[in-house]
């Protein structure tokens, strides 16, 4: 079926002999570009241009006034660019400290909702369970809803007299005030271990501006809940990618390593993990490629405060522009965001267009796909 | 737990028959336990967003926990409709998703037919670039859409609000998949008998992708009426607010004084409640979605 469409073209272009009647062809031709052109103009228009305005931005001073593309917009080159990487400044420590915060946020979120993910749907592939329906429906709901009204009830949740410290509460821990904390968890773990203040080695010349100590800080208590709310949102779909794949696994290769004696450990470690390889390599990826994109969490529960430990990139870069003004420095902020996912969507395509020789056969844009999107 | 890990490896000799119910029932157990813990954990936040929308401001705060208003209180909800926009926004979210929705499954389904079955010069080079555009994220277009629709004079306009988000690669390319599987013989009949093409493609082609259509509606409508990022960048005025929009306004302390956690958590509520009935009614094509990206052996 698939292979119809791709093997027709350049060949029969002009004149078809085995089609009567006059010009299929160049009407269809015509045709072809008049169904696409909505599509064309609207994408066009709006997310092709605008990233080329936005380049052109991003070398300018422009702070709002009037249009951004006449003479009177001061052009100042890579400046943008150099001073959140080269210059000592507000500028470049807001920016590290957005990557430091979003690095650990990566670092805790990818690998917590993977797992996660998995672990449910290995509970939810279970063939002697019932009702797995409506726990797979439970478990993917909150992936459906919007991004501001879960937020709205995480804030209510993470209050000072919420429902989690209620919770931490019954078990005897007194839970911190979540959004106010800017303490981070790295340092209050060796705060417990008796490590209060910085040890002098740490205290200077950590690379771009920031001290060792500020990069070791891991993530502040007020990011932890929000990461909580991520992991709690992004697991649903990600399970059910891995339930689709451990359908696939073939029930007798399980049958066959339990009768050669193989634990339920051994079988899943050797058996099942190598066999959804492809699943957790595609979770893993759409998993960093979305986490550095958080935004709308960042914006209702945070604003980045408190002290700029829950400032993330896409958060900086719409604060530099529409709070401050300064379009140029937002514009690059994004741009520099930009490269930093786009790096993780080129391995997965690539990777994924390497990997199996089934797909090849299956035509290419399957493999290519970048789902979930 | 102990029964399961320290049990010995079965080894060529089966274990008793009846040790080996018994462990299948102690999994069984495990494993509804592990439904049950992980069921409320997913599930246990909305019920205390639906209690709490329901209690006293004091109650909302001493019982954060308990799912049961003590007492009952609609003053959240009177206050939603009587001191916020709340009735703009809801109105400004359904005329942005009706007509968001319409515009993606209409021209979504015709350039994925195009990219699918018509053949054309540079129809290779736009399916590249389809599938490029995907790659973009979203977040870094804030200031580029926020450029372009300023230039154009369409920023605070209900036309910047929903022209831009008329058409989305995905959908397109959810679309062309679809119609690379269904059968061509069909068409080629209608276009034998001298239908133009987009005859053919209105009343051959398109009752024939009933589910792919339902999909595309159902993330449309999921996708439009839960957008945040691009009503941020498009308006600036609270009569265009959508309620994503109007919620986050909220929540940022346009209400002054006071949490008022009812009242937030009622409008969240109110908001959530659209998308979980579509859920609820179309769950199987949302499944179908998630898993589309799994199907890569």
């Amino acid at each position: 079926m698939a292979t119809e469409a791709p093997a027709v073209p350049a060949a029969v272009r002009g004149r078809a002999p085995r089609r009567r009647g006059r010009g299929t062809r160049s009407n269809e031709n015509l045709a072809g570009w008049l169904f696409v052109a909505p599509v064309v103009v609207i994408l066009g228009l709006f997310l092709l241009l605008p990233i080329l305005m936005a380049l052109w931005v991003s070398l300018t001073d422009w702070n709002g006034q009037g249009s951004p593309f006449t003479g009177d917009v001061p052009f100042v080159g890579a400046d943008n660019y150099t001073r959140l990487f080269a210059e000592d400044g507000l500028d470049r420590r807001d920016f590290m400290t957005s990557i430091r915060n979003n690095i650990y946020y990566v670092g805790i979120v990818v690998p917590a909702q993977t797992v996660l993910a998995l672990g449910l749907a290995l509970v939810v592939n279970n063939r002697m369970l019932k009702g797995k329906g409506f726990f797979r429906s439970a478990f993917y709901f909150p992936s459906v809803t919007s991004s501001v009204a879960i937020s709205v009830v995480f804030l209510f949740l993470f209050a000072n007299s919420g429902a989690v410290n209620k919770l931490l509460g019954l078990l005897g821990v007194t839970g911190p005030q979540w959004f106010a904390d800017s303490r981070g968890v790295l340092h209050l773990l060796l705060g417990a271990l008796g490590v209060d203040t910085p040890p002098a080695a740490l205290t200077g010349g950590g690379p771009f501006g920031l001290s060792w100590w500020d990069w070791f800080s891991g993530p502040s208590v007020a990011m932890v809940s929000i990461i909580t709310l991520v992991i709690w949102t992004t697991s649903g779909t990600f399970m059910l990618m891995f339930l689709a794949a451990l359908q696939n696994v073939p029930v007798t290769l399980d049958e066959a390593s339990t009768l050669d004696g193989a634990s339920r450990w051994q079988r899943f470690r050797h058996v099942t993990l190598p066999l959804i390889r492809p699943t957790t390599f595609l979770v893993v990826t759409l998993g960093l490629i979305g986490s550095w994109q958080v935004f709308d969490q960042v914006y209702v529960m945070s604003q980045g405060d408190p002290a700029k430990t829950t400032l993330t990139p896409a958060y900086l870069s719409y604060r530099t522009a529409f709070r401050d003004f300064d379009y140029g420095s937002g514009a690059a902020i994004s741009f520099v965001l930009f490269l930093i996912i786009i790096v993780f969507t080129l391995i997965q395509r690539r990777v994924m267009a390497d990997r199996d020789p089934v797909g090849r056969r299956r035509g290419w844009w399957r493999r290519r796909a970048p789902e979930g999107s | 737990m102990a029964v399961l890990t320290d049990r010995p490896p079965v080894a060529a000799a089966p274990a008793p028959r009846r040790r080996r119910d018994r462990r299948t029932l102690v999994s069984r157990i495990l494993g509804y336990a592990t439904l049950v813990f992980f069921g409320l954990v997913f599930l246990y936040p909305f019920v205390i967003q639906l209690g709490n929308s329901f209690k006293t401001e004091p109650d909302a705060a001493a019982n954060p926990l308990s799912p049961i208003p003590d007492p009952l209180s609609l003053a959240g909800f009177e206050r939603i409709f009587a001191g916020t926009n709340f009735p703009l926004w809801l109105g400004n979210s359904l005329l942005v998703t009706v007509l968001v929705t319409l515009g993606r499954v209409f021209f979504d389904s015709l350039a994925g037919y195009a990219l699918a079955r018509l053949t054309f010069r540079g129809r290779a080079g736009l399916f590249a670039g389809v599938v490029a555009v995907m790659a973009v994220p979203p977040v870094v277009l804030l200031i580029p859409k926020f450029l372009v629709l300023n230039q154009l004079g369409m920023y605070n306009s209900y036309t910047g609000l929903i022209v831009p988000l008329l058409a989305d690669a995905a959908g397109v390319f959810i679309m062309k998949q679809f119609f690379e599987s269904i059968p061509v013989s069909v068409e080629e009949a209608a276009r034998i008998d001298g239908a133009s093409v987009f005859r053919t493609f209105w009343s051959v082609v398109l009752p024939m992708a009933k589910p792919a259509l339902i999909t595309l509606t159902i993330l449309s409508f999921q996708g439009s009426w839960n957008e945040f990022p691009h009503s941020l960048v498009a308006v600036q005025d609270p009569d265009l607010f959508t309620l994503p929009r109007g919620l986050a306004d909220l929540v940022s302390g346009s209400l002054g004084k006071g949490s008022q956690y009812p009242l937030k958590l009622g409008a969240a509520l109110l908001a959530t409640i659209p998308v979980a009935i579509i859920f609820v009614v179309f769950q199987r094509y949302f499944v179908r979605d998630a898993n589309d990206g799994s199907d890569k052996g």
